[in-house]
């Protein structure tokens, strides 16, 4: 870095300054410019100029939000204009206005926007509520995501290491199969998996907290071997189980959106709306506990809270989302990555973007997951496993395993 | 002033501290030096607010440091950690605006604030690099850099004493950056900053403290000016390695050349001191 003749040059005026001025007098300007960088540089480079940088990664930000925003609405829109029953994109904006209260002509420009009343039955009945669980869902494992990962300081890091998808198939496993399932109908499965979710995040969360400090190491570790006890749990209880049940636990666990009603919505976007309503306060928690927990601290963040905040929100949106739509693998895990790479680890564009990435995503992929076998529906985890699983390796892959520590 | 009293810090039955008491100044220069083990650390630590003693208090201005709010505390007090696991792919402009973090002021000033915190530490040419491809020494300056942006200004400090803390801050850097590092330390004492050290190298001690505290084994040997604390027999005593003490060449502080062999405690005697080395005890 330094010639070899050079510290030696700058050695007498350095510590002399520096004594100069711990004896009270001078101020050591001169120390800093001996460093070989320095030296080199500009002594008053215009800030502004040199940040230029920040300025065009925010657009690049507002780009990349852009672009997923416009992917879901093009994704969305698709999907409720796709089905059995024939419904023009143009038919579905017109009646998703009429909806709205804007009154629309019979046509514009020549299209037919007249709607039967079986279509318009079938667009508000079944294919709007499952495309906005879609949303929701992908939402909510995208935004659980990317808070565990911040929180682990794991890029790599999946929802269900908290034990919460491991718990809600338990539960569901437990209403299937001791038949509360036919008592209670698909809502007693939803209920069932929503609870389950939460108690086993709550017993990985007490398990990694002594004395008011939760170790984040114990959670996760703490998180595999629960997983393996609910895994195990279920496995027993499929001992007892009938065909008929077998056949729904094992739909269950490959995750579909067919049981989209709007009453689900409206349970789902409840959990999952007060997760993201949090999202903006624990944006810049997240990134200084990026740094260290220690570190995190030193710069004012209240970091047990974050940590209990951070847990709750995401075993509350990812049960919430399991109870309605079953096990959707590796959206909490590949859409906050997504949005990493191309916009950065920041979290205050980070955490919007993961949920409008995951909720095109699953939106997506539900899409797929009712076309490519028509009229067989595909479980829609089946879908986001063969598209994230080999994503997931190819990140594997690419990156230098340091970045994962 | 941020001091330390009678502070002992006991992990089941081992003893990092016993009774120390310290004090870091405003304006001025605290380097802890002392073997592996001593309890450096652990004492910066405590000061930290990281971990709590288990006998004795640490306070801020006469209040005790786990009473006041983390965010007023952040905004007065910034620690340098001797390794950061930060392996996420922020800017080196990113990391230094994390700094900002306790601060409640726009986001231009905070920029202004990180502009010239990178300047200060010399990493002003980095500002766009990704943090995981710099190099360790490099990584080690713009956490400094994020150091100094946390104790820019802004209202809530001021009139208010401000402390930095640094856990061996120059165990990753070459010579020249050893020396630019404790220079900016010198500049935040200048500028009223109270600053507390963790070193090994008792030359750079000698060099850049008002004061120097000699710990081992959980203890104070000796505390003082340099030309009072680095003696062969205080060095002796917490070292357990003869020492020659000479005038520095350059500067109006002592030299310290360590003769290892020479009656020390468990060194062998392999290479002849024929050309003393400067640094002193080297970094590990």
């Amino acid at each position: 870095m330094s010639s070899s003749a050079r510290p030696i040059e700058d050695h007498g005026p350095r510590t002399s300054g520096a004594r100069v001025e711990r004896d009270g007098g001078a101020h050591a300007d001169g120390v800093p410019a001996g460093d070989g960088h320095a030296g080199s540089l500009p002594r008053q480079p215009d800030a502004e100029d040199a940040f230029a940088g920040a300025d065009a990664h925010s657009r690049r930000v507002r780009w990349v939000l852009g672009g997923f925003a416009g992917l879901l609405v093009v994704g969305s829109l698709t999907a409720t204009a796709t089905g059995a029953v024939d419904i023009s994109p143009a038919q579905t904006v017109a009646v998703l206005l009429g909806v709205l209260g804007v009154s629309v002509p019979d046509t514009v420009l020549g299209v037919d926007l007249t709607v039967t009343g079986q279509q318009e039955a079938v667009l508000l009945a079944i294919r709007l509520p499952r495309v906005l669980l879609g949303m929701v869902v992908g939402a909510g494992l995208a935004v659980a995501g990317a808070v565990l990962q911040g929180l682990f300081r794991n890029a790599l890091a999946d929802p269900g290491l908290i034990g919460v998808s491991s718990g809600a198939s338990l539960g569901a496993a437990v209403a299937i199969i001791v038949g509360l399932a036919t008592a209670l109908g698909p809502a007693g499965i939803a209920l069932f998996a929503f609870g389950g979710g939460l108690a086993t995040t709550l017993i990985v969360y007490r398990i990694a907290t002594r004395r008011g400090r939760t170790s984040v190491t114990t959670m996760l570790l703490a998180g595999i071997a629960v997983n393996a006890l609910c895994g195990a749990a279920v496995g027993s209880l499929v001992l007892f189980a009938d065909d008929g049940q077998l056949r729904d636990l094992t739909f269950w666990t490959l995750g579909s959106l067919g049981g989209a009603s709007w009453s689900t919505v409206g349970v789902t976007v409840i959990f999952v709306g007060l997760a993201l309503a949090i999202t903006p306060w624990l944006a810049r928690s997240l990134d200084a506990m990026l740094l260290g927990e220690a570190e995190a601290a030193h710069l004012g963040i209240r970091t047990e809270r974050v940590k209990a905040v951070c847990v709750s929100l995401a075993a509350l949106a990812v049960a919430a989302a399991t109870a309605a739509a079953g096990l959707v693998g590796f959206v909490g895990l590949v859409a906050p990555h997504i949005v990493r790479l191309s916009i950065g680890p920041g979290h205050r564009a980070l955490l919007p973007g993961a949920a409008l990435s995951g909720a095109a995503l699953v939106v997506v992929a539900d899409l797929f997951s009712r076309v490519i076998l028509d009229p067989i529906e595909v479980p829609i985890g089946i879908v986001t496993a063969l598209s994230g699983a080999p994503f997931f390796l190819w990140l594997l892959l690419r990156e230098r395993p340091e970045s994962f520590a | 002033m941020l001091t330390l009293d009678q502070v002992s810090v006991r992990i089941g039955r081992a003893t990092l501290l016993d009774g120390l008491s310290l004090a870091v100044e405003p304006g001025r220069v605290l380097a802890i030096v002392g073997p592996n083990g001593a309890g450096k650390t652990t004492a910066l630590r405590l000061l930290a607010g990281e971990m709590r003693p288990t006998e004795g208090a640490v306070h801020l201005d006469r209040s005790p440091l786990a009473s006041l709010d983390t965010n007023a505390l952040a905004q007065r007090r910034a620690v340098l950690p001797q390794k950061s696991a930060l392996a996420f792919g922020f800017t080196a402009l990113d990391v230094v605006l994390l700094g900002r973090t306790p601060h409640r002021s726009t986001h231009r000033d905070n920029r202004l604030a990180a502009a010239r915190a990178m300047e200060r530490a010399g990493v002003h040419h980095l500002a766009s690099r990704r943090y995981p491809t710099l190099s360790g020494g490099e990584q080690q300056r713009v956490h400094l850099a994020r150091t100094l942006a946390q104790l820019d200004g802004g209202d809530a400090t001021a009139g208010a004493d401000r402390y930095l803390l640094l856990d061996e801050p120059t165990s990753a850097l070459d010579l020249a950056h050893q020396h630019t590092v404790l220079g900016v330390a010198r500049q935040q004492a200048a500028a009223g900053v109270g600053v507390l050290t963790v070193l090994h190298d008792l030359n750079l001690a000698a060099q850049y403290a008002d004061r120097i505290a000699v710990l081992a084994e959980g203890a104070l040997v000796a505390i003082g000016s340099a030309e009072a604390v680095l003696t062969p027999a205080v060095i002796q005593q917490a070292f357990g390695i003869s020492v020659l003490v000479m005038q520095n060449p350059c500067a109006s502080c002592p030299l310290v050349v360590p003769m290892p062999g020479d009656g020390g405690d468990g060194v062998t005697d392999s290479v002849p001191v024929l050309d003393p080395p400067s640094e002193g005890e080297p970094p590990h």
